[in-house]
Order: structure tokens, then sequence, then C-alpha cells
């Protein structure tokens, strides 16, 4: 019988959370290295059993943590993350330059077909492959080289590259995201890079031009049209139908297009989800009321759902690396959020239920579906 | 042997007891680092930087009731360190967060 597991990063630990394919009754095994904060831990699609998980502190610095059974063992592995070279600058908050110093890892990307290449999305910006399991890490320093890295400057979290995204139908097509310097491209594994922000607007932006400065959240993509993306930005929910050449606003009827998840349903490429929060200086939902809102026309009409949420006094977030989807038959959708809570939908998003409670504010949560 | 007294999350780091007995090349601040990293590789980037061997801001080293955190890696260990009567301490500066 299927199984899902959903691996759930938070500010003290990481969590697993384990069901059959119902989707009703949940072990929670945790936490795991408690006291740390886990950004983000993810599974190789190529092996289930084989996670990566980002733990950090601000006293001891940077781990990397490597499980070959599912999460019940786990051994440290390299957390050497050096950047190529001499590092540079990009730009400071007050506009002046300031030199790359890394802090922490956001998002670990497992390769689609080898489960000992994974890829590190970090703060500040970079991008970091290891091919041997977590054990050394490079960074592919032609993204910062590219040439707009020294404009580059920090969103209100930190300058983090947290959203990497493979094109299952060419590996050497890869997506990421950076905050707040916006999108980019590789076309050759990332031997080179483009900016793919045309289309995107911001208000602190005067240049509606500006090929870098957007504040991009999230970017989410089914795996069956991977020339679709769709992208939660700082504000405005857009989508693209050209590999990110170009965008389009496709916020229409959401409440406030502000947020940070975004995903898409397993099995339908233009059902995708959002959580609107209410602006940029609130961060927590219109009205106290937790709502997701699906689309099923790959943006501009939305519907709000709201069975099983709080609908009263609901004052939490929902963060970037926070929403995941499972691909039984029936889609199930999850998301955490920073009052420790863990929602799942067993039936794509209609009916929601809290797996937990009351876990530290969750930072990540994805989700594995094991035969 | 020196002995070395690390904080909870390093001793759960490095899988390690509460009290850690090495044999250094030198008496210093920096020979028993090196020591430690050496027999406890997930520890190394935890203390300090990988490359440039700065402490981490938030991590501090005292011995015989001083603290010993602003001296350089070659600063001898005091006398009472290095016969084994007294520990070395590795401590997460007590600081405030979330």
């Amino acid at each position: 019988m299927s199984k899902v597991r959903v691996l759930v990063g938070t500010r003290k630990g990481a969590f697993v959370l384990t069901s059959d394919g119902k989707r009703e009754k949940w072990d929670v095994s945790g936490p795991h290295f408690a006291g740390w904060e886990i950004y983000h831990l993810k599974g190789s699609p190529a092996d289930p059993d084989r996670l990566y998980a980002s733990q950090s502190s601000g006293w001891f610095g940077q781990q990397i943590q490597r499980s070959k059974d599912g999460g019940a063992t786990w051994e440290p592995v390299g957390n050497k993350f050096v950047y190529d070279g001499v590092p540079g600058t990009h730009q400071w908050y007050d506009g002046t330059p300031h030199p790359w110093e890394f802090k922490r890892v956001w998002h670990l990307e497992p390769s689609l077909s080898d489960p000992d290449k994974v890829y590190a999305g970090v703060e500040d910006a970079a991008l970091f492959e290891s091919t041997d399991a977590g054990q050394t890490w490079n960074e592919l320093s032609e993204l910062r080289g590219h040439g707009t890295g020294p404009q580059w400057t920090p969103g209100a979290g930190g300058m983090c590259l947290h959203t990497i995204v493979i094109d299952p139908s060419n590996p050497r097509r890869m997506y990421i995201a950076i905050s707040a310097a916006g999108a980019f491209r590789t076309d050759d594994a990332g031997k080179s890079w483009r900016p793919i922000n045309h289309g995107l607007h911001s208000q602190h932006i005067p240049d509606p031009d500006a090929e870098v400065g957007h504040c991009v959240h999230r970017i989410a993509m089914h795996g069956s049209r991977p020339g679709t993306l769709f992208m939660q930005k700082h504000w405005d929910v857009m989508r693209s139908d050209n590999a990110g050449d170009s965008w389009q606003e496709v916020s229409g009827n959401l409440p406030t297009d502000f947020g940070f998840v975004i995903d898409v349903h397993a099995h339908e490429p233009e059902t995708i989800y959002v959580v609107p929060i209410k602006s940029d200086s609130e961060h927590f939902p219109m009205d106290g009321k937790l709502s997701v809102y699906r689309s099923r026309s790959g943006g501009n009409q939305w519907e709000a759902l709201t069975k099983g949420l709080p609908q009263k006094d609901c004052y939490v977030n929902v963060l970037r690396d926070a929403m995941a989807v499972d691909s039984l038959e029936k889609c199930g959708v999850y998301f955490g959020t920073t009052g420790g809570q863990v929602y799942a939908s067993a039936d794509s998003g209609d009916n929601w239920a809290p797996i937990v409670h009351d876990l530290p504010p969750v930072l990540s949560v994805e989700v594995q579906t094991l035969a | 042997m020196i002995r070395v007294i690390l904080p909870a999350h390093l001793r759960t780091l490095g899988r390690v007891g509460s009290e850690v007995t090495l044999e250094v090349k030198a008496f210093t601040i920096g020979g028993v680092l090196d020591a430690l990293e050496e027999r406890y590789p997930t520890l190394q980037g935890a203390i300090r930087d990988h490359v440039t061997l700065r402490r981490r801001p938030f991590v501090r080293y005292f011995a015989c009731e001083q603290d010993l955190s602003h001296e350089p890696l070659d600063f001898p260990l005091p006398g009472p360190v290095v016969s084994g009567a007294e520990p070395f301490l590795i401590v997460g500066a007590i600081a405030g967060g979330c």
C-alpha cells in the first residue's frame, strides 16, 4: 500500500511525519537535531530513503546531514561551503558594495536521477553542487559571475538562494531564484546563466525593464509541462509559458497577492495553490482567516479553500518552502505555519486537517510518496 | 593528555561524551583545536571558520577561570590544563535569540 512521508524543517529541529495512503493517521518522529534550525530537508527522487537536511545554528554554523534510511538515522557530511575564487561584492542595503559571506543553506535540491548528486542554495546567494552525497561542495560560480551579481541586494530575510527547480525533461536546464535579485536560468548545467525577469514589475524598482532586483519568493513547475512556471513574487502571482523568458501576472481575484508559497497539483498542471498573506508589513492571513487559494485555470480565477482551516484569530505565516504535494491518485496538499501547525488535505485542498498542532515554527515542508 | 569539555550541541554532533581527552602536538589553543578537529572531523567548521580559522562569534574558550576567547591560536595553555588537572572549555556563548 502507498505511504506518504512528510519532511518538516522547523526553527528547533526536523520532524518526519508518516501515514498510509489514506492520510488520516500519522506517526510523528522527531525532533531530529533538536535545538538546531532546519531550514530544509528533502529526499532524492532516485532513492527515496536518501534524505539530505540543512542544519544550522547561530552558535555553531552550518551542518549538512544525510540519511540512508528515510530519516531513521542520520550522519553529518560535508559542511565546507567556500565561494569559488575571490568572492567579490554585492550591493548592501545602503547601496554600498558588501563582500559575499556564507551564512547558511536555505534549500537542498537532490538530482532527479542520481542520489549522490545534490544542489544547495545558500545565503549569501550562491549555488553549490555535491556529486559525492554531500561530502564535498563546489560552487557553480558562473551564476554569481555572469554579470549582474554586484547589483544583487538582500531581501528582508537576507540574500538567499531559496528556490532550485530542475527540468525533468532536460536536466541541463535549471531555474533558481534569489531574494531580492530575481529568477535565473541555465540551459547548460550551470555553465552559464541569465536573468529571466522580463514582465516582473516591482514598485520599488523604477525601471520597468530592470534585469534584476525583483524579490521572487518561490517558483513551481509541473513535471509534465516544464516550460510553464508559476511564481509567487513578493507581491503578484505570475506565470510564464516560455521557460521564464517572459512573465504575465495571474493574481486575478486573489484578496491579496502577497505571499510566499506556490505549488502545482500533482496531476493537473493548471491547478495551482497559494496562501495569500495580508502584506509585506503584516505577515499573516487577511482578517485572521487562514485560507489556501486554488486556481484550476493556471491563475486569474481563484477559489478560497477554508474547510478545516482556522477562520478566526489566526495570525500565522506560511514561509516560502513550506508547501508541498504528494502524488497519490487524490492529490494531497500540505503546508506548515510559523505557528507550528502542519495542515494536510487528502482531496486536492477541498478539506483540511492538522497533522500536528504544536511544532516549533515551520520553515519547510516536503512530501515523499512511497510505493 | 588535554581534557576538553564541549557544549551539548557539539557533543551530539561529534557523538562524544561530556569530556574528551586529546593528545596534542602543541600545548596551545590552536593545538587543542587542531587535535579536536582531526579526531572528530564533524566538528570542523562548528567551532571556527574552515578557511580563516577565526572563532565563531558565539563560541568562547575558557580555562582555569580565564576567558581565552580573544587570545591568538598560538597562545600557550595554562599549566593546569597541560598537566590535565583542569579542562579546556569550549562554550556556546550565553546569547539570546528565539
